[in-house]
């Protein structure tokens, strides 16, 4: 494989590694970068288990190839919690008992919060078609869908102690 | 072990509560490792070559061209692994043969089905070991396949084993086929019963082969030692039986194999055996460097075990008055391409729900040219129950009796004895039949357009081998060690329960799944077991805990050991003559030297007493009359739970399993194309039910049965919630269409050949 220098931001911090061929965006978070915390349910764009943010967009990782990402700005699970603080949705998926392995978390987490960042309020129905991309095998969505209606209303009442995260 | 029935009432300070779990805050950031997350300096990626063919002789293997590619280190075929080494071991519950297990693992002179595994690489990168795969040139001999049960069972069928006769038979037959083995059980006189019967009701019903659907695909790391001390790091719920499985195919002492458990990614009964953990070793054993094996989503569909299709013939005759007096029923389940489908539990769990008199039941283990089957949550239950509450269904309309009533007139109550021999004690079938009853979900009629479905569902609920330690900081803080992968929660109901005993919050106590070198021998999580016997082994680590502390205090004290009583985390001293303050965990673990030393127990024990389970849902749905699909409304799961430990985990078991279930009746489907190959192995093509398919799901958690033999009333919950569901949905769509539908999964055009009289 014939490998280039690819120079990105991921999580706030400028990084380089070197990476191409067939190499997707979720292989080099995971291999080259060490971010294991986004996940390869299928490898086809399916499951939403690899999802992250690319310049603010939702995209599952397993689909973009890694030089793609010179030049965009990168947010995985890993940059969810500030400074240690978890993130409203992070703390309501505990307090809801929304997961039950845990595998298909992060992704959801990534998506939920690109669903409140442009929808403070959604309904139950605009939840649920939101993550219909994001496969969850335990939990059967309810506290799921649950967790993110809650965390949302937790952060329209908070919306000072949120801003630093959107 | 004591029946607990006269333990003093405890009043609970932990138990019942919604604590947020011990591993919380590793699974929403991204920290905690799975099975693919894990890696060691020098580690090598591993390939698995599968066969195209779903039935195939293997006329040679070449690898002279990968074994001669820069960077490939190690290739193995079948010639790697031993059989004569393998035979059938104990593990866990119940024997496995090995010899299956290893050449599911690698083929042996035949591909059996379309993915089974022929050669495997290592090499310095994926795209390396990529390549080799391609220059490995297996020389086949296309076979004949056969794939669906029914034609797998007719004479002149291509045989997978030339050899196979039918066990169970009697006289044996003297000609091969296709029928593993044949298992025959019941009670009372069928046939004469259902000559008495007012009414009987009768039917075929299909199912179609389902994946367990677990989203993280099975993942290892193994490292083979220069001293021939190996450790495997592999999601799994069982790190014992990996152990086991994997030192025996690969022929080595189970002492010089540590296996560390990830924490694992969903499993629902598809990681209780092994597919990569000997091929990778035996590649690390041969070029001594750790190797990472993980199966693509592809790999996941064609060469793990989805559970059986299955064709049941159901028969059901009863009174006017709706007593069920006869019930037969004959299931053939598909076992894949080895001896070995859960046929055996589908006839124990048929009829469990109801009290019977006459019974008949006879099934049929038949193989086939898929890959080999895996345990899927209460396996073989769903099918068996599916053809039952179907029939059940359709003698409650032709009866006119309330279908919740019509389950209520014939439920199994306490003492009932089953067909496959138990006695069933402390159940609460009829308390959820009539918790259903009650609830608003069903005392308020289903909106316009709308139809109701109800089902019952069984599940036995295990026990078994269960180790666990609980060991006091020198600060008091508490450490919960057990062998359990936690795959829905279970970390919190251990800690839980150990934070009740010993008096703490649970926030101090810390939840370890540890390695096979650092535990003793635990079963595998499976069978709705590790609440019910782990937690037994928790508990009972944690009660000599206390009685450990409350002896140190009375040296403390001076006092005898009857004088100091246990509370709310502090011994107190009932001695009047003694003028001394409690003394809290804290303090007495931080002097802990000077009263004998550190603190902390073990215990081992194979855990019996597990109660049965049953559950009662009821489906809302509709369906578009122009397009035949189907929408579920609103979806009631009510369970006979003893106590739920950390009710949100139990509601979540619950409602987990109704998705699946959903799926299993309405989208998913293993669907084989005239070669013999899996059309869909993909999740875009292979639909689980997504946020979007599904409505909230209700749930009712009957705590009034607590079971006596475990110390906070645990009876199992992971199986029970996916028996119903089935049927739920068929029920509800039977009365849309007036029509039975017998054929799962109800895809829109099955729906709307119905609606439309075909």
């Amino acid at each position: 494989m014939s490998r280039i220098r690819i120079a990105t931001t991921v999580n706030g911090e400028p990084v380089e590694f070197l990476g191409g061929g067939s190499q997707s965006l979720l292989d080099a978070l995971r291999d080259e970068l060490g971010l294991t915390g986004s996940k390869e349910g299928c490898g086809t764009g399916d499951c939403g288990a690899c999802s992250v943010m690319v310049d603010g967009r939702l995209v599952c990782s397993c689909l973009m190839l890694a030089p793609e990402a010179e030049g965009r700005r990168i947010e995985t699970i890993e940059g969810m919690a500030e400074n240690g603080e978890l993130h409203p949705l992070q703390t309501s998926f505990l307090d809801e008992a929304a997961l039950q392995c845990g595998f298909c978390t992060p992704g959801l987490l990534i998506a939920a919060k690109a669903l409140l960042d442009r929808n403070p309020d959604p309904t139950e129905t605009e939840v649920r078609y939101w993550l219909a991309g994001n496969v969850c095998r335990c939990t059967g969505y309810d506290k799921v869908v649950r967790a993110v209606m809650s965390a949302a209303a937790t952060m329209r009442q908070a919306p000072k102690a949120t801003e630093a995260v959107t | 072990m004591s029946d607990g029935d006269d333990a003093p009432a405890r009043e609970l300070k932990v138990v019942g509560q919604r604590p947020v779990r011990p591993d919380g805050a590793d699974k929403v950031t991204g920290r905690a490792m799975f099975g693919a997350d894990f890696r060691l300096p020098g580690m090598l990626a591993g390939r698995v070559k599968r066969s195209p063919h779903p039935h195939a002789r293997i006329v040679s293997i070449d690898t002279t061209a990968a074994a001669a590619l820069p960077g490939v280190k190690a290739i193995v075929t079948g010639a790697d692994f031993d059989l004569a080494a393998a035979g059938k071991i104990e593990a866990g519950e119940s024997a496995t043969d090995v010899k299956s297990v290893s050449i599911n693992c690698m083929a042996h002179e035949k591909a059996l089905y379309q993915g089974h595994a022929v050669a495997a690489v290592a090499a310095t990168s994926a795209e390396i070991a990529d390549e080799a795969l391609d220059l490995i040139e297996v020389t086949y001999e296309v076979l004949p396949h056969v794939i669906d049960v029914e034609d797998a069972m007719k004479d002149g069928a291509p045989l997978l084993y030339p050899d196979m006769i039918t066990t169970g038979e009697s006289p044996a037959p003297t000609e091969p086929s296709n029928i593993a083995s044949k298992m025959v059980a019941g009670c009372g006189d069928v046939k004469g019963a259902m000559e008495r019967a007012d009414i009987v009701v009768e039917g075929r019903y299909r199912t179609a082969a389902v994946h367990q659907g677990y989203i993280e695909p099975h993942a290892c790391v193994a490292s083979w030692g220069a001293d021939g001390q190996a450790v495997v790091w592999a999601s799994t719920q069982g790190q014992f039986l990996v152990r086991a499985l994997t030192a025996k195919i690969c022929n080595m002492p189970l002492s010089d194999l540590k296996v560390i458990p990830s924490e694992i990614g969903g499993g629902f009964g598809g990681k209780t055996t092994v597919y990569l953990e000997p091929v990778a070793l035996t590649l690390s054993r041969k070029c001594g460097r750790p190797v990472k094996l993980v199966m693509s989503r592809e790999e996941v569909f064609i060469a793990s075990g989805p559970t059986s299709g299955s064709v049941i013939d159901v028969k059901l005759g009863a009174m006017k008055d709706g007593t069920i007096i006869a019930a037969e029923a004959t299931l053939a389940y598909q076992a894949g391409a080895f001896p070995g489908s859960p046929v055996n539990l589908g006839c124990m769990t048929a009829f469990a729900c109801y009290d019977i008199e006459n019974v008949g039941l006879v099934g049929y283990d038949v193989v086939s040219n898929r890959p080999k089957v895996a345990a899927y949550r209460a396996p073989g239950a769903p099918m068996a129950a599916f053809a039952v509450e179907s029939a059940i269904d359709e003698l409650a309309l032709k009866l006119n009796m309330d279908p919740i009533d019509l389950r209520l007139k014939n439920a199994v109550r306490e003492g009932a004895k089953a067909v496959y021999g138990a006695t069933l004690k402390s159940i609460g079938f009829v308390e959820t039949l009539e918790a259903v009853k009650a609830h608003p979900n069903y005392t308020t009629p289903p909106a316009p357009g709308v139809t109701r479905g109800v089902a019952a569902g069984f599940w036995f609920n295990i026990g078994g081998e269960s180790s666990a330690s609980v060991h006091v900081d020198e600060d008091g803080g508490v450490t919960v060690v057990s062998a359990n992968p936690d795959i829905g929660g279970s970390r919190a109901s251990m800690v839980m329960m150990a934070a009740e005993v010993i008096g703490v919050p649970v926030e101090h106590v810390r939840g370890i799944v540890a390695d096979t070198a650092s535990i003793g021998f635990s079963s595998t999580t499976g069978g709705s077991r590790v609440t019910f016997a782990t937690g037994m082994a928790v508990v009972q680590a944690a009660e000599r805990i206390v009685e450990d502390l409350k002896l140190r205090a009375a040296k403390t004290w001076d006092c005898d050991v009857s004088q100091v009583d246990w509370k709310e985390g502090r011994a107190l001293c009932l001695d009047p003559s003694k003028d001394v303050q409690p003394l809290d965990l804290r303090s007495i673990a931080g002097k802990s030297a000077r009263t004998g030393g550190p603190i902390g127990a073990e215990v081992s024990l194979n855990a019996q007493g597990a109660a049965p389970g049953f559950g009662v849902h009821v489906c809302d749905l509709k369906v578009d009359p122009e397009t035949g699909q189907t929408t579920i409304v609103k979806y009631t799961a009510a369970q006979d739970v003893g106590r739920a430990i950390h009710p949100s985990y139990v509601e979540g078991q619950l409602q987990g399993g109704a998705a699946q279930g959903v799926g299993w009746a309405l989208n998913e489907e293993y669907v084989y194309g005239p070669n013999g190959t899996l059309e869909n192995a993909s999740f875009l093509d292979y639909r689980m039910p997504v946020a979007s398919d599904l409505p909230m799901i209700d749930t009712i958690l009957v705590e009034s049965r607590p079971n006596p033999r475990h110390p906070f009333g645990v009876k199992g919950v992971g199986e029970v919630p996916i028996v119903p569901p089935l049927a739920a949905v068929a029920n509800a769509i039977s009365r849309i269409t007036n029509k039975r539908m017998t054929s799962l999964p109800l895809s829109p055009m099955k729906v709307l050949d119905a609606l439309s009289g075909d």
